[in-house]
């Protein structure tokens, strides 16, 4: 019996500011863009900018892949269906842009956890999605 | 604008009603405030509901389906947690404005168990869901985080964000309309469930029901129904400006800051004139926040502050005289009206055993994430 063709497997981001290049020897990356005006960046696209209120195109930006532990939390108790405990965080970027993410490859405890210490942009496969496509998350790691 | 006066309020106690419709709640608060106030609904020029949760569904017409179908103008109000507080700023400006006399606002909510907030399952394909994938968009986890910024920046420790808890639990045991009043030990508080590091079990609000509702009037007509007007000498809304984390992680801080400045400016005091406060207690580690945010301490000076006892009922600036929203409860609409209540109680010097002595100026603050300020500041005439 002949197997229908498969349909293509994609991976996908899931957010839209996660990017993942067609080209596999290209890493993933966080997108952001900057206000061509009062230099404010923020995750993602942009219609304006809330800052200085420009509505002219922003630059696109790749956003650096290291980035230092702002603040976090620990959730102990979450919505049906997510594993806890796990590190919930703000992890700033050089190019100031704020980012929310789980803090990876700690146990979490406070005590593993230092304000300002340098993080690692990380990209892996979480999930599949309904379609069998690849769900591709992003999480900091201490570097 | 003009003087606005508050002359009725009421508040059905907290807690849950699985028996009763949104409706229903309200229009028992809304039959006691008229019943406070001395007036009959046809004297009610505009009505101000707010409900989150049944935002959709008409809950101030509904609520006039039961009490008094006057035909009046009726605003439904929606703005997060600040729900039922905008709703209360609405009627004052209607009467402010000097469009209207005479204006109730009403807040209500029915949570049940609905417990966590703030998960965002939302529609679509759970796959692509990112709590605990992308951090966590939980309330005891945003609020966490806001005080462990405060942590970093001071070194607040755990002991004082859990006081909040044990000083909030102690003034509920007073308030009949509280939905919890269970006095709680430090020890018990930092040694429960721990739901969003730092705060446990006890340092998070409950979810719950309840209904609160306040009539306000042209300070030149409260005399006709009242011998006690409480003047309404700032009533403000701020949202969110730009601040640079304020997108990821929500700048609780300088919305509450710019409201804060605002309502001093209009009432014309500053933070040392306030007698008592109540402000949003939604998680421990909130309510530290705010006493820098309202200028009642000094940058830092917070954590001493709980330790010192000044915020506690017989300190100089008792805060959450009520059990705040970490014992009375939170149900989300409810709570902004519900504050303005127990702030007239005391001004009015009707607030039992938890009555802060001589109050002439109080102040109600309320944020809602995503976000918005309200701060209600209230005189004693």
């Amino acid at each position: 019996m002949a197997d229908a063709p498969a349909a293509e497997k994609q991976q996908k981001a899931i957010v839209p500011f996660l990017k993942i290049p067609a080209n596999p020897a290209e890493k993933p990356y966080l997108q952001g863009s900057r206000c061509k005006k009062c230099g404010a960046t923020y995750l993602g696209s942009r219609m304006a900018c809330s800052k200085c209120f420009s509505t002219d195109a922003m630059d696109d930006v790749k956003l650096s892949d290291r980035g230092e532990l702002h603040v976090f939390s620990i959730v102990h108790q979450s919505v049906p269906g997510v594993p806890t405990p796990y590190v919930a965080a703000i992890v700033d970027l050089p190019e100031g842009v704020s980012v929310r993410c789980n803090i990876s490859g700690v146990e979490p405890d406070p005590k593993n956890l230092k304000f300002g210490m340098p993080v690692q942009f990380v990209a892996e496969k979480i999930r599949t999605d309904r379609e069998g496509n690849d769900v591709i998350a992003f999480s900091f790691k201490p570097v | 604008m003009r003087d606005v006066a508050v002359i009725g309020v009421a508040m059905i106690k907290f807690g849950r009603y699985p028996e009763k419709t949104v409706p229903e709640l309200a229009a028992q608060a809304a039959i006691l405030a008229l019943k406070d106030a001395g007036i009959e609904m046809n004297q009610v020029e505009l009505v101000a509901s707010g409900n989150l949760y049944q935002s959709n569904a008409m809950v101030g017409q509904r609520i006039l389906q039961i009490i008094g179908q006057t035909g009046v103008p009726v605003i439904n109000v929606a703005n997060a947690c600040a729900t039922g507080s905008t709703a209360f700023r609405e009627a004052y400006m209607s009467v402010a404005s000097g469009a209207y006399d005479v204006a109730m606002a009403i807040g209500s909510e029915q949570m049940g168990k609905m417990g966590l907030l703030g998960g965002g399952a939302g529609g679509g394909d759970p796959a692509y869901s990112t709590e605990g994938v992308l951090g966590s968009g939980l309330m005891p986890a945003v609020f966490g985080m806001a005080g462990v910024e405060h942590m970093r920046k001071y070194g607040t420790t755990l002991e004082q964000f859990a006081r909040v808890s044990v000083k909030n639990h102690k003034h509920s045991m007073h308030n009949p309309y509280s939905q919890y009043q269970t006095e709680v030990g430090l020890e018990e508080v930092l040694n429960a469930r721990m739901v969003g590091w730092p705060n446990t079990l006890y340092m998070c609000c409950p979810t719950g029901d309840g209904a609160a509702a306040a009539i306000v009037c042209s300070m030149e007509k409260a005399r006709q129904f009242t011998t006690k007007p409480i003047r309404v000498a700032a009533s403000v809304l701020t949202s969110d400006p730009w601040t640079q984390r304020d997108l990821t992680m929500p700048d609780i801080n300088t919305l509450t800051r710019n409201a804060a400045k605002e309502a001093y400016e209009k009432a014309g005091i500053g933070p040392q004139d306030i007698n008592l406060i109540e402000l949003h207690d939604c998680f421990a580690t909130a309510e530290l926040l705010h006493y820098e945010n309202l200028g009642i301490c000094a940058e830092g000076e917070a954590g001493r502050m709980i330790d010192e006892g000044v915020t506690a009922i017989g300190g100089k600036v008792p805060v959450n005289a009520s059990g705040g929203l970490l014992s009375k409860g939170h149900p989300l609409g409810a709570t902004g009206v519900a504050n303005v209540c127990e702030v007239v109680w005391h001004l009015r010097g009707e607030a039992g055993n938890r009555q802060v002595e001589g109050a002439k100026v109080g102040l109600a603050h309320v944020i809602g994430l995503g976000s918005a300020c309200t701060i209600q500041v209230l005189e004693k005439v």
